[in-house]
């Protein structure tokens, strides 16, 4: 990619009918010409109440979207150009979707909740089809016929009975502003939506929603030629590390700038507790932050010893506390009970340890800023961007470039505030690229949790108490979206302080018991600045921690009952679609009742078991057989079943990608996966002390039922599949072996000492 | 101390200007500006960094320049062109394996030499083969599948 200068993208961003997203495709952009003289009228202000902040057509015909989300990966951007094509009549191939822009699109919330579809898509599933009946009106006029008469296909309006008698979107308005207003709610984020004159197809008539389209973007991927984060380049770049103590919470008592002394070109630049290299070579760069000898304060121990963690969490005064579920005496009812079942449960602090650790490009000059990320929130990331930099936000451009991996508030939020920082304080564009042990060890973690469920049966086995009750970290030890520097590394070591926001999570499920009760608490950060063990958004947060937990627990209560685990579910589940999951993925797995568990013998034991959540609209279950090897204590988590309703299917083969990405990923975090740390800083850095699953480990199969309701709203899928999947590992444990496993990961030793105490 | 190091990228013959103990990778991604391989993890743990060194998979971020000194570097779009594609590639494109893709190098370039040597491999051999190649995202089944495929291809 040849180096763009910052002016260059900021000027473009004004000009062009439709700007683009990635610095490589806007020097192509510029190249070619296109430029404000083909734009007639101008540009409206890209507010939300203009539809062309959402909708452009090019004089070809062919239609950009505006979208102020992103695709992570599971291609999302797909499923926006196929609602965008159903509205308007136009081919799939003429979409193409512009994402994470700043200067291009509006703030919906970034990558966030599995909401692409369910709220972005359908904020430009309205655009769209209010931009076909503006195009068809003023069709109507030029062709001077009613507009019952006309029919749109692959972008031309024509006239029935009048073959002759045409007009294309590209003559109609190509390169042209529709200059038209629609209503919106006022909200900026996820809830950012519109109320359009048009009505949006009725499914019936769907041709491009429901079926499978590829992502364009795959290839260039396979051939090495997309462009990441990583390889945005800015004329007169410099490149930057940041220098993380050895121990959490530690701040430097003095560098010794002489100790990089023979490095060509590399400086130290510090500000208060913060630290950092910049370096005109990249290599430079990394060899000064490794050879830079700073003298910190002693360590503190702010941490309890990892053993002690649970235990931690269980005795910590809770700084907040929930009950969202309170039906019924539950307390009464669990005196009566003939018999109570009590179970604890417990989840470790886990990390993104996305595939390449977080990467930011940041220009701040001459009142001005140009931010390049990665990160899931470009549009809140302006904001931080500008907070830190000192500008209004207007002054800066964020702009969202494909990042090596996420899954939430990784580190990318923080890289975007180290560039920011190192530019303003050095005066040059800063490229910032994290090492390992910063994408491993210094991102914010998904939360640790105890969990405890009590339920209380009659003498037939009915359940007639049920409480589930959470205690942990609160997802949000930090804000998520990285509009402040107080919620960043950077920030805090310069002196802001962030807030945690108190938020749990208790299980999404609709288990009808009469008396029923879901409690949750929360606990205060055990370090709270600039602490690699901070707490965040982790896929679906809380979500796995939560229902590893609430699942395994039903399973034991329909144990106590001498009940099969599916039949127990069906017999507490009312709601329509929740038990449809639960019979469809019964069915897919030929399920056999299964009342006796811990019928495995010999040296490797078969077993499975179900798993039922809800997430946000979306109903998942899931069956898994696993094999657990007596000798090794190894559990492989052979095959999977998914039953998986997410409303309305867009583009299922997207889907079955995305559900099968988040069976294995959840695997991983179910086996394998738990942060290592002392009492005085975090010991999992790198892949060695923080191993994911390999692909041996990987499933033999995953099979998933995909259960397309067109008639409702599209949900969202991003997440919602994962949370489901540990409590059907643990269950097919309990079958294969009779041993209860309730601590994650289940890693060899584990399950071997579990299998020892039978 | 600097020293000029030659050795060709992609059948094209590029000069660094290096330490010859800078790892490979920033030469090839910093310094000629080649968009992969990737860094991963600058401890030869992931694979994002793989590249074939004449002919055979090595991790470019631990490998010093100065061993490619004269030698034949080919990266993942070294491998095969949309034009030329090699199956791997094509079987990648087929079965849309990536989410984020930061990872394909250490995958696609490690399989093409794995298959290479073990033309009909069962998913057992492949499985084996590919420990210590990381793919963060969980595109594992979607992998196998297109391992077997371009096995098939080759075939």
């Amino acid at each position: 990619m040849n180096p763009i200068t910052r002016r260059d993208f900021l000027q473009a961003s004004g000009s062009l009918v439709v700007s683009v997203a990635i610095p490589g495709a806007v020097a192509t952009a510029l190249s070619q010409g296109i430029s404000s003289s083909a734009v007639l009228g101008g540009k409206p202000p890209l507010l939300p109440d203009q539809l062309d902040s959402w909708i452009a057509v090019l004089p070809d015909g062919s239609v950009t979207a505006f979208f102020g989300k992103m695709d992570m990966g599971q291609g999302v951007d797909v499923a926006i150009a196929q609602m965008v094509a159903e509205e308007m009549d136009v081919a799939f191939d003429k979409v193409s979707v512009v994402m994470g822009d700043t200067a291009t699109s509006c703030n919906q919330g970034g990558a966030s909740g599995s909401t692409g579809i369910q709220l972005g898509g359908v904020t430009l599933r309205n655009a769209a089809a209010e931009a076909r009946r503006i195009l068809v009106e003023r069709a109507a006029k030029k062709l001077e016929m009613p507009i019952d008469r006309l029919v749109v296909e692959n972008g031309v309006v024509g006239v029935l009975d009048y073959p002759l008698m045409r007009v294309s979107y590209g003559e109609l308005i190509g390169g042209k502003h529709f200059h038209h207003r629609v209503e919106w709610n006022k909200r900026y984020g996820n809830a950012l939506a519109l109320k359009v004159q048009a009505k949006p197809k009725d499914p019936s008539q769907h041709k491009v929603v429901g079926k499978s389209f590829p992502q364009k973007i795959v290839a260039e991927k396979v051939y090495g030629r997309a462009e990441y984060i990583t390889e945005v380049k800015v004329e007169g770049m410099l490149h930057g590390r940041v220098i993380r103590p050895p121990n959490a919470g530690c701040t430097p008592v003095s560098v010794d700038e002489g100790s990089i002394k023979g490095i060509p070109g590399a400086r130290v630049v510090r500000e208060k507790d913060y630290i950092a290299i910049v370096a005109n070579r990249e290599w430079d760069a990394v060899r000064a932050a490794e050879n830079l000898k700073v003298t910190w304060t002693a360590p503190t121990a702010p941490f309890p010893s990892m053993e002690k963690l649970y235990q931690h969490i269980r005795e910590t005064k809770a700084n907040g506390k929930g009950m969202p579920v309170n039906k019924g005496d539950v307390e009464a009812a669990l005196k009566g009970a003939a018999r109570v079942v009590q179970a604890e449960y417990e989840w470790p602090l886990q990390s993104h340890a996305s595939m390449g650790p977080a990467c930011a490009i940041a220009d701040v000059k001459d009142g001005e800023a140009q931010l390049w990320t990665g990160s899931q929130k470009s549009h809140f990331g302006r904001a931080g961007c500008a907070r830190m930099a000192g500008l209004p936000p207007e002054k800066v451009r964020a702009t969202w470039v494909m990042g090596p991996g996420s899954y939430g508030r990784n580190d990318a939020g923080d890289a975007a505030h180290d560039a920011t920082l190192l530019s303003k304080l050095t005066g040059r564009p800063v490229r910032v690229q994290y090492m390992r042990h910063e994408g491993t060890g210094w991102d914010p973690k998904g939360p640790a949790a105890v969990f405890r469920g009590r339920a209380g049966l009659d003498a037939s086995g009915r359940v007639v108490a049920y409480d589930f009750h959470g205690k942990g970290f609160t997802r949000q030890e930090m804000a998520t979206n990285e509009s402040d520097p107080k919620d960043t590394l950077a920030g805090q070591l310069i002196g802001y302080t962030a807030k945690p926001t108190i938020i749990f999570q208790t299980p999404a499920e609709l288990y009808e018991f009469e008396n029923k009760r879901h409690g949750w608490e929360t606990i205060p950060p055990m370090l709270d600045r600039a602490s690699p063990l901070r707490v965040s958004h982790l896929r679906d947060p809380l979500g796995p921690e939560t229902h590893f937990a609430s699942e395994s627990f039903i399973d034991e209560v329909a144990h106590a009952a001498g009940a099969d685990p599916v039949a127990f579910r069906l017999r507490y589940l009312k709601n329509e679609r929740h038990a449809t999951v639960v019979k469809v993925v019964a069915e897919s797995a030929r399920w056999q009742a299964r009342p006796n568990p811990g019928r495995g013998k010999g040296d490797v034991m078969t077993g499975r078991g179900i798993s039922y959540t809800e997430r946000n609209g979306t109903v998942v279950a899931v069956v898994a057989e696993v094999e657990v090897d007596r000798r090794s204590g190894r559990v492989w988590a052979k095959k999977f079943w998914v039953a998986h309703d997410c409303g309305q299917i867009i583009n299922p083969g997207g889907l079955r990608l995305t559900i099968e990405g988040n069976v294995v990923q959840a695997v991983s975090r179910t086996l394998f996966e738990e942060v290592r740390f002392t009492e005085n800083t975090v010991a999992s850095i790198d892949w060695a002390s923080y191993p994911i699953l390999e692909l041996a480990d990987a499933p033999e199969s995953i099979e998933s039922v995909l259960i397309d309701r067109p008639e409702m709203a599209p949900q969202g899928a991003g997440e919602p599949s994962t949370r489901t999947v540990p409590g059907a590992i643990a269950n097919a444990i309990f079958d294969a072996t009779g041993v209860r496993v309730r601590r994650v990961p289940i890693t060899p030793e584990r399950m071997k000492a579990a299998l020892a105490r039978i | 101390m600097d020293q000029k190091i030659s050795f060709v990228v992609d059948g094209k013959s590029a000069t660094v200007n290096a330490d010859p103990a800078m790892p490979l990778l920033y030469a090839l991604h910093a310094e000629l500006g080649l968009n992969n391989p990737k860094f991963g993890c600058g401890k030869a743990q992931c694979g994002a960094c793989t590249v074939h060194l004449d002919g055979a998979p090595v991790r470019s971020c631990v490998l010093p320049v100065g061993a490619a000194a004269g030698k034949r570097v080919t990266t993942l779009s070294g491998l095969g062109t949309p034009e030329k594609p090699h199956p791997l590639q094509q079987a990648y494109i087929a079965e849309q394996v990536p989410q984020c893709g930061y990872c394909l190098s250490g995958w696609i370039m490690t399989a093409a030499a794995f298959l290479k040597n073990n033309p009909k491999p069962t998913d057992a051999d492949i499985r084996q083969a590919m420990t210590g190649i990381k793919c963060r995202c969980g595109t594992h089944m979607a992998i196998m599948r297109a391992i077997k495929r371009a096995a098939q291809m080759a075939a």
